[in-house]
């Protein structure tokens, strides 16, 4: 029996990693392509307000109006940021068919169980955990996809991500135009040009109330639209 | 024909080498008193129409569905910008698809149908598709979306865009599939006179630039465009025709003062081209789009004196030079 099993673990290991290698090269290139068709769709200019680009740990929250939000910002970063930021989603949606999976797994996305959220297991510690050192993360603080103009409340995630983390740079990003390009409910996009707007980081002031810094972050992108 | 076509390739590189050398001097003088900004628009400029040059001058080697394709896309993306700029609403999404989609590629689909043999062209087709069938389309479409609110205006801003972004812009690879009467003379390649044209829309739009700036007093209407003049547009246009006039041996014109016509032509009909488009940004206000597309702005300020002189040209050498 204990041969068998040795046995089967080789074969597991000689079976599996070119396995690995060709999901990996799948994933390289569905994110290549993904990112491509996002760019040459959302046609986004890319500006860079009092920030620049930089590897070190940062928390970009943007505004969300449409599906391809995540792979917009994504895209927009220079490629040696992207290997080291992750977007947060919903597990619930992301792992639904093999398609989305597929999607989350090319873009390295942080899943997040919605309806499982316990005491000991908060998705705030799950996603400090899973950025250990070194990944940046993109969050949606709106908790869900707007229908129109305007951006709805932030969710209280980004402040205590920020108070468990306090060293964490907290980017604005705003992204114009989007709801016109592929609004809540449709399928089909409309190639307009779009937008995407990075500014100077904030960070949580020393005992700033929740409401306060929720307002702030959420103004913060808010002002990105007129600059 | 061969030796007209370096000629006219000679005489273009020629100018716009120039252009560019006088555009660095400009670039490196402090002490003319010039406006940098202005210089800068001058450069970029320059640096598009180099590219545009190539470009149809890439269409006489290989073939016209290049041509009907780059037009294509040109057209595609300047849509793109000038719907941008439009506020659309919600309701406008499915009928914006289609215009996308459906009506600019098969514009472009049935322009490279097209046959200078009589009766396999498609003119007659590709002539009402936007402005009859677009028409037809664009306004059920957005009624079936259930949205009133300023509807009348909404569809208008559509059609608007797609007549000056696709239709108007198609007619430039439409001459590539004229009959030119004089057929066995030399010079009357539609691949020549597709070149001519755009060369002349060019040089037409870098003319009144030119002389706007050097004697330009009577602007025409400060609230529009504050750099276009009088003198400009007028001496603009003169000598656009005078250089039209000494390039006729690359045209399928038969005399010089045809040329000359012609050239006098395109250049009003850009004119009026850039005043429009300046007309349109203005009432959408510099603020509202200017951050949207920064960084890539322009290819419809670039291509906006094409659209407006194609269709002219391309009626007017259809009926007076065609033999059909």
């Amino acid at each position: 029996m204990p041969r068998f099993e040795s046995n089967r673990r080789n074969i597991a290991r000689i079976v599996f990693r070119p396995a690995n290698r060709r999901d990996t090269i799948r994933s390289m290139i569905t994110e290549f392509l993904l990112s491509k068709t996002a760019r040459f769709l959302g046609g986004s200019s890319i500006r860079w307000v009092d920030c620049q680009p930089d590897t070190c740990q940062r928390v970009y929250f943007a505004n969300h109006t449409s599906h391809l939000d995540v792979v917009l910002v994504w895209s927009a970063l220079p490629h040696s940021v992207r290997k080291l930021t992750r977007p947060v989603a919903a597990k619930d949606y992301w792992t639904g068919g093999w398609i989305r999976r597929h999607l989350a797994k090319a873009y390295n996305a942080l899943l997040i169980d919605r309806n499982e959220i316990k005491v000991h297991q908060s998705p705030i510690d799950l996603i400090l955990r899973e950025i250990g050192n070194t990944y940046s993360v993109i969050i949606f603080p709106e908790g869900g996809r707007r229908s129109g103009e305007g951006i709805g409340e932030f969710k209280s995630g980004l402040y205590y991500l920020s108070r468990k983390k306090p060293e964490l740079e907290l980017v604005p990003v705003h992204i114009d135009n989007m709801n016109r390009i592929l609004p809540r409910g449709e399928f089909l996009p409309v190639p307009l040009l779009s937008c995407i707007t990075f500014g100077p980081p904030i960070w949580l002031e020393n005992g700033e109330p929740k409401i306060d810094f929720l307002n702030r972050a959420r103004e913060a992108v808010r002002q990105l639209k007129e600059v | 024909m061969v030796i007209q076509i370096w000629l006219l390739i000679g005489v273009v590189v020629g100018l716009l080498t120039i252009a560019t050398a006088i555009g660095q001097v400009l670039k490196r003088q402090s002490d003319l008193n010039l406006n940098p900004a202005a210089v800068a628009t001058f450069n970029t400029r320059l640096r598009a129409w180099w590219i545009i040059c190539c470009l149809v001058a890439l269409a006489f080697v290989v073939s016209p569905w290049i041509t009907v394709v780059l037009f294509g896309f040109l057209s595609f993306w300047a849509l793109r910008e000038f719907i941008t700029l439009t506020p659309t609403r919600p309701g406008d999404h499915r009928a914006l698809f289609w215009v996308f989609f459906l009506f600019t590629p098969m514009q472009y689909f049935l322009v490279g149908m097209d046959s200078p043999q009589p009766g396999l062209g498609t003119y007659e087709l590709y002539s009402i598709a936007i402005p009859v069938y677009g028409f037809l389309f664009i306004p059920a479409r957005v009624a079936i979306a259930g949205d009133f609110k300023r509807f009348l205006e909404r569809i208008a801003k559509i059609q608007c865009g797609l007549l000056v972004c696709v239709y108007f812009l198609s007619f430039a690879p439409a001459m590539l599939f004229l009959n030119l009467e004089s057929a066995e003379d030399s010079a009357a390649s539609p691949e020549l006179l597709l070149f001519f044209f755009v060369v002349m829309v060019l040089f037409s739009d870098a003319m009144q630039f030119v002389w706007g700036r050097a004697y330009g007093k009577h602007v025409i209407a400060p609230s529009i465009n504050a750099t276009r003049t009088w003198e400009g547009m007028i001496c603009g246009a003169v000598t656009t025709a005078l250089v039209g006039m000494a390039l006729y041996w690359a045209t399928p014109f038969p005399s010089p003062w045809q040329a000359a016509l012609m050239s006098l032509i395109i250049s009003v009909m850009a004119f009026a081209g850039g005043m429009t488009m300046s007309a349109i940004k203005r009432d959408r206000g510099v603020k509202d789009y200017g951050t949207l597309v920064e960084g890539h702005s322009g290819l419809l300020d670039r291509i906006d004196s094409i659209c407006f002189a194609a269709p002219v040209f391309y009626h007017v050498t259809r009926y007076f030079f065609t033999a059909s």
